[in-house]
């Protein structure tokens, strides 16, 4: 242990609630002890834009005010020329720190303190030690990196502060397509936020009856939710200095309690494992990247134990 | 416009050149490129062969190191840029930013181009690319339309290329990880997308099966042709439909585009499919040559030819046209 605690961060949300339920929804995280930094903004489709932007100074101040580091995410996939342009100005005008994650606002931070996203490729040290030396005080890295890559990575670049993705459905792909959308028989340019009717996304089963996928917008996220608890002295220990926790429509702030009593050695990974079933039920766990395996498998704690 | 025809193996590198390519894209037998399939791609003597013929006819030779280094495991990356440059390539194809930083320091005479995988979408994305690496050319990501590539070819500091015919990622490239989310094997780290190392075919009543790391993939009644379980191209169950949720197994045809694409100021148009045999590749490179070559009147018989060869028989413009979205 090198005595630093790994510290909880708030990821976007990253589905289209209503903007007063978003508001009230951050409002209730403001009041949470347990979360140290939330990164706000919409990441996923520029449509949506309009639910939020009422809110977020407000939100921002809040959280502020209650001594949470505040960010604010750019988009994953800018296209549009209105896109490129809120891109800018998000980069050129923002009051808190920005997180990029795309290459557009990674340039455009470049030579000024910025935070990285999980939707930049950072595959190894050297990607990082170069964006440190672009400006990027912390990174997060994307989920599919195994522990072996982390450990790796984190090493490479001592002085910047690392984020790892430790709870959430995990985002897999994005698309210039909107399935969301099609499945209700619309396109993105006519798509009637219908994204909107499902606050914990939509769900692709297979054809057998599988659960497998879930839609958001022109975003792909995987059924389970990803859970690194067992994990989370592996990532201390790697020198991974906070773990993102990505919102699900569950009460995030009794996630946040979950992963902070499990990090300081209150209860173990195993009742950390059986409370976070109780407060997001229904939805089955992962951490099969962490492993470097299959996505969508589970290794159990006890599993873990067992020498390779 | 050019056309970048892909080879998988030294004899379709030649097919390419003899059928009218202007360069051939390939790479090396291993996981520094996105095609990393068993019995695919080149050994270094093969490369220095192919360029060899290639230069003996005017033809390039683009060498594609487009997945991400693995932590840990650079070297292997860095070595085959190495060997890339030695062997005369005339350009590499990346996507991994620190490979990228690698080559204009160790190599900054070799002409670096973006890959899709890279997934740099618009202008200032493009021209930090530009600025950082000296990229002279990008491979434009399949999520823009044809009106989109107009607007922005004018506002970047390179050539652009972008994908015309072959298969089709519904998906941004480079920030998909749907195939090692079912089977642990990404584009991204092994080069690969839905592997056939993890696809099954099982039969159950009269239909067939086709799953993928244990997840199915598509069901085909009698009489249906069963289909590869590529991830996104699959039939899924969602709220009360059953369908193909992200896309119908398809593959890219913007030939139609052909002189809008040239009005957009697209430099180069690239042919996707190293995984293709000698004879396709043939088939493909010489139809588009003459089609390139021809006029708009001529056209369309050239192409239709052509749409015989497409997976599933059925092709689509994809993200080229605002409607697909």
């Amino acid at each position: 242990m090198d005595g630093r605690t790994l510290r909880i961060t708030l990821g976007p949300v990253p589905y289209l609630w209503d903007g007063e339920a978003w508001r009230d929804f951050y409002f209730r995280i403001a009041d949470c002890a347990w979360i140290d930094a939330v990164t706000l903004g919409e990441v996923v489709c520029s449509k949506r834009l309009h639910f939020t932007q009422p809110f977020i100074d407000a939100v921002a101040g809040r959280l502020a005010n209650a001594g949470k580091e505040v960010s604010l995410a750019s988009m994953a996939m800018v296209t549009l020329e209105r896109e490129a342009m809120l891109t800018r100005r998000l980069v050129e005008a923002s009051p808190w720190p920005v997180e990029a994650n795309d290459l557009s606002a990674l340039g455009l931070l470049s030579g000024r303190p910025h935070l990285v996203g999980p939707f930049v490729n950072v595959y190894n040290g050297a990607t990082a030690r170069m964006l440190a030396s672009r400006g990027a005080t912390r990174i997060c890295l994307g989920p599919e990196l195994p522990l072996a890559s982390v450990v790796e990575i984190v090493g490479a670049a001592p002085q910047t502060d690392f984020e790892v993705f430790a709870f959430g459905r995990l985002p897999l792909a994005i698309s210039a397509r909107c399935a969301h959308a099609r499945t209700k028989g619309n396109s993105k340019d006519n798509c009637q936020f219908v994204c909107q009717d499902d606050p914990d996304g939509l769900a692709v089963d297979t054809l057998d009856g599988q659960s497998f996928l879930t839609l958001n917008g022109v975003q792909t996220m995987s059924h389970t939710c990803q859970v690194l608890l067992a994990e989370l002295p592996a990532l201390q220990q790697a020198g991974v200095s906070h773990i993102r926790l990505s919102p699900q429509h569950c009460d995030m702030a009794d996630v946040a309690e979950v992963f902070a009593a499990v990090r300081d050695g209150q209860i173990d990974p195993g009742e950390g494992e059986a409370r976070l079933h109780a407060i997001y039920p229904g939805v089955p766990f992962s951490n099969g990247f962490h492993h470097g395996t299959v996505g969508a498998s589970w290794i159990s704690a006890a599993a873990q134990e067992v020498p390779a | 416009m050019e056309l970048i025809c892909p080879a998988g193996t030294p004899a379709a590198y030649r097919e390419a050149v003899d059928a009218g390519a202007d360069a051939v894209y390939c790479g090396f037998r291993d996981e520094t490129n996105a095609r990393n399939f068993p019995g695919l791609n080149f050994t270094r003597d093969e490369l220095a062969a192919s360029i060899a013929y290639g230069k003996a006819k005017g033809v390039q030779t683009y060498v594609a190191l487009n997945t991400f280094m693995r932590a840990g495991s650079q070297k292997l990356w860095y070595k085959a840029a190495d060997d890339a440059v030695l062997l005369g390539a005339d350009a590499l194809i990346v996507a991994d930013l620190a490979l990228m930083a690698y080559i204009v320091e160790t190599h900054p005479q070799q002409r670096l181009h973006v890959s899709v995988q890279a997934s740099a979408s618009n202008a200032d994305a493009i021209n930090f690319l530009v600025q950082t690496f000296g990229a002279k050319r990008l491979v434009l990501p399949r999520v823009l339309t044809v009106a989109d590539i107009a607007a922005l070819a004018p506002k970047v500091r390179c050539e652009l290329e972008v994908f015309a015919f072959g298969g089709l990622c519904v998906m941004a490239e480079g920030r998909c990880s749907l195939s090692s989310y079912a089977t642990g094997l990404s584009p991204n780290m092994q080069g690969v997308c839905s592997p056939a190392s993890h696809v099954r075919y099982r039969e159950d009543g009269d239909e067939m099966v086709s799953e993928l790391g244990g997840y199915t993939i598509n069901r085909f009644g009698a009489g249906e042709p069963a289909g590869y379980p590529t991830l996104c191209k699959g039939r899924f169950h969602i709220a009360d439909d059953e369908g193909y949720a992200f896309e119908d197994p398809v593959s890219l045809d913007v030939m139609e585009h052909l002189d809008a694409l040239r009005d957009a100021g697209v430099t180069a148009l690239k042919i996707e499919g190293r995984q293709r045999g000698k004879a396709y590749v043939a088939e493909v490179v010489s139809r588009l040559r003459q089609a390139l070559d021809a006029t708009p009147e001529q056209r369309p018989a050239l192409l239709a030819h052509l749409r015989r060869l497409s997976e599933g028989q059925r092709t689509t413009a994809g993200a080229y046209e605002k409607k697909w979205r």
